[in-house]
């Protein structure tokens, strides 16, 4: 478990990071790196606690935490919008908001939802983020614009003014203007908010083929489990601070996995006897129910299969035999001892 | 240690694009997208209308009651009208100077930064990204035409229109002395010109007020009550000894571009207040943009 218990123990640090510091900024390694982002309102509300964000060059990364928990304003600070109070961020390997300029061409964002000319078109609205790029080709603009709303799904209502648009239009419209030249790095900031079931499947489905192709995606949301499953990273924020981050599958503990093995109530016994020989830990048999009587224990480094075959062996009934592994959310709950949809 | 060493593999290997460039004609593409968004709208095309309607309505009124009892009478320039069509102009922009003209250009000024912020638009044009700079002079540059676009409709519809109605004749002066049409219609366009000119400060005004909030209705209306205050304040013989400076004081002075020999010196003052205001708000705009957290 890579729990960041303070600023200084920042979990997830890439070993090139810790080699040499001058590697932070290193594009070929980190597409994201923040070294004690904090931002203070002028109310003393401290929004982003000295969080260090290390994103992975070709890594999706998902960017949980609860609504208000400061997600949205490292996004604004690592795009240039809001100056932090203290700490550094590289976008690309290039220091925000310095180097806007040169690295936010390579950048597509959706912050903290769409935002258009309501009486303008989907197209124009796209034409005019196009005529605001000095560095895009003015040569191939309708034609990077209509492939990018081809793209989301939006191309039969490009003719449409923007304030006749669903929620869900609106989103992808957003999502059109961040593709509509081919980037780095995509920042994704609730991507899926509006949106039914089929485009939250859709946004999925985009997200991966972006990363497939190379695109480092930086993707927020307050619902874990609608994008949990496309992320080979995760950093999840609890009221300004970064509670710990890294590659997804290394995040869930091993010791949180345990194995549930349901028998007859006359073999729990013999089932207590055989895990404790095997070496599990926290054995623990629960009260038997209709189905069975299940016993619990802590997997550890044993292959699953091999304690099935012990437990066979040793006479012991398997009506069944299942492996549990926490949730982000029972993560978060655990880390934080809250509910993860509690906004502060 | 969580994090593992980023895939290299050739499938996957991130693409590092080229480094974008600047290419040529880059503010120019802005600046025309910007100008269709700001005279594009239907709110400046239902404002510009009305100033339009001001001279023509005038016009027509005039027009009616000229052989009355009332004919000739009215504030400004309005007893010039039916004898000369050139002087319609010269009222229109009289009577829609000291309210009807500011609060339109209020309006559009005080929308500049501030309307973007509202729709959220501007962090998306932030994150293309324009450079704040940059953006706040295509916002002046938008603003500045809305206003160019208003006086010019006042002018051209009251030249048309008094063309029309009245005729278009030699102008006899305000000091008695009658100058050909040709002369007049240049001095009745540049009396077009210094109205203009003296609606920078005011534009300038509204930008500033403009990057303060997120709300465009406060903007403008406290770009409005700049001009009114100041309007007032110049009313007070007590506060004579800063009237020069007031936004508004020279703003009626356009009359001595009517006469034979006008005083250039007061135009030039009357400019020059206008230039000191555009020169303290622009920097306050600059100062506060380019240095404001972006959270609408």
């Amino acid at each position: 478990m890579t729990v960041a218990p303070s600023r200084d123990e920042a979990a997830g640090v890439h070993p090139a990071a810790l080699a040499a510091p001058a590697d932070v900024a290193d594009a070929s390694v980190w597409a994201v790196r923040t070294e004690g982002l904090t931002k203070r309102f002028r109310s003393g509300q401290v929004a982003v606690d000295g969080i260090d964000l290390a994103v992975p060059r070709g890594a999706v990364y998902g960017f949980l935490g609860p609504n208000g928990s400061g997600k949205t304003t490292t996004i604004r600070m690592l795009l240039g919008l809001v100056q932090p109070t203290s700490g550094v961020a590289w976008l690309l390997g290039r220091r925000m908001p310095e180097s806007a300029a040169t690295v936010l061409p390579r950048v597509g964002a959706l912050v903290e939802g769409p935002a258009f000319q309501p009486y303008l078109t989907g197209r124009a609205n796209l034409a005019r983020l196009e005529a605001a790029d000095a560095t895009a080709d003015p040569r191939t603009a309708r034609g990077r614009a209509e492939a990018a709303l081809e793209r989301v799904g939006l191309a039969a209502a490009a003719a449409k003014p923007y304030r006749q648009y669903s929620l869900g239009m609106k989103q992808r419209l957003g999502l059109a203007a961040a593709l509509l030249r081919p980037r780095d790095l995509l920042v994704l900031d609730e991507p899926t908010n509006g949106l039914d079931p089929q485009g939250t499947r859709e946004v999925r489905h985009l997200v991966r083929e972006l990363a497939a192709a190379g695109t480092t995606v930086l993707v927020s949301s307050h619902l874990l489990t609608e994008i949990e499953q496309v992320c080979s990273h995760v950093g999840i924020m609890s009221r300004g601070r970064l509670l710990v981050q890294g590659e997804r599958e290394s995040l869930v503990a091993r010791e949180a996995v345990r194995v549930r093995l349901l028998t007859r109530p006359a073999d729990v016994a013999a089932a207590t006897a055989v895990l404790r020989r095997l070496g599990l830990h926290d054995v623990v048999d629960e009260p038997a129910g209709a189905e069975g009587a299940p016993v619990t224990a802590t997997v550890g480094d044993h292959d699953p299969a091999a304690v099935v075959a012990a437990l066979v062996a040793e006479g012991v009934a398997v009506l069944g035999f299942g492996v549990e592994r926490p949730s982000l959310e029972q993560m978060f709950v655990e880390l934080t001892g809250e509910g993860f949809d509690v906004a502060r | 240690m969580s994090l593992a060493e980023p895939t290299t593999d050739a499938a996957t290997e991130p693409r590092l694009a080229e480094q974008p460039r600047r290419r040529p004609g880059a503010f120019g593409r802005l600046l025309r997208s910007e100008l269709r968004l700001v005279l594009g709208r239907r709110r400046a095309i239902v404002l510009l209308t009305g100033l339009a309607l001001v001279p023509l309505l005038l016009g027509l009124v005039l027009f009616v009651t000229r052989d009355t009892a009332l004919a000739g009478q009215g504030p400004g320039f309005i007893a010039q009208v039916t004898g000369n069509g050139l002087f319609l102009v010269v009222a229109a922009l009289f009577l829609c100077m000291p309210f009807l003209l500011p609060l339109c250009i209020g309006i559009a000024s005080g929308d500049a930064v501030a309307g973007e912020a509202s729709t959220g638009t501007l962090r998306y044009l932030l994150v293309v990204p324009v450079g704040r700079s940059r953006l706040l002079l295509v916002k002046a540059i938008g603003a500045l035409a809305f206003a160019a676009a208003a006086v010019a409709a006042i002018a051209v519809v009251g030249l048309v229109a008094g063309a029309a109605l009245f005729g278009v004749q030699d102008i006899t002066l305000l000091s008695g002395t009658t100058v050909p049409v040709g002369e007049s219609v240049l001095r009745v366009l540049a009396v077009a010109a210094y109205v203009g000119l003296s609606m920078t400060g005011l534009v300038a005004v509204g930008l500033f007020f403009s990057t303060l909030t997120e709300v465009p209705v406060g903007a403008m209306a406290a770009t409005v009550c700049v001009a009114i205050v100041s309007a007032v304040l110049d009313q007070l013989p007590q506060l004579s000894a800063i009237h020069p400076g007031l936004l508004t004081h020279h703003w009626l002075d356009f009359a001595e571009l009517l006469r034979l020999q006008p005083d250039w010196a007061v135009l030039g003052q009357g400019l020059a207040i206008q230039l000191a205001w555009v020169a303290v708000f622009s920097s306050l705009a600059w100062a506060r943009f380019t240095t404001a957290d972006v959270s609408s």
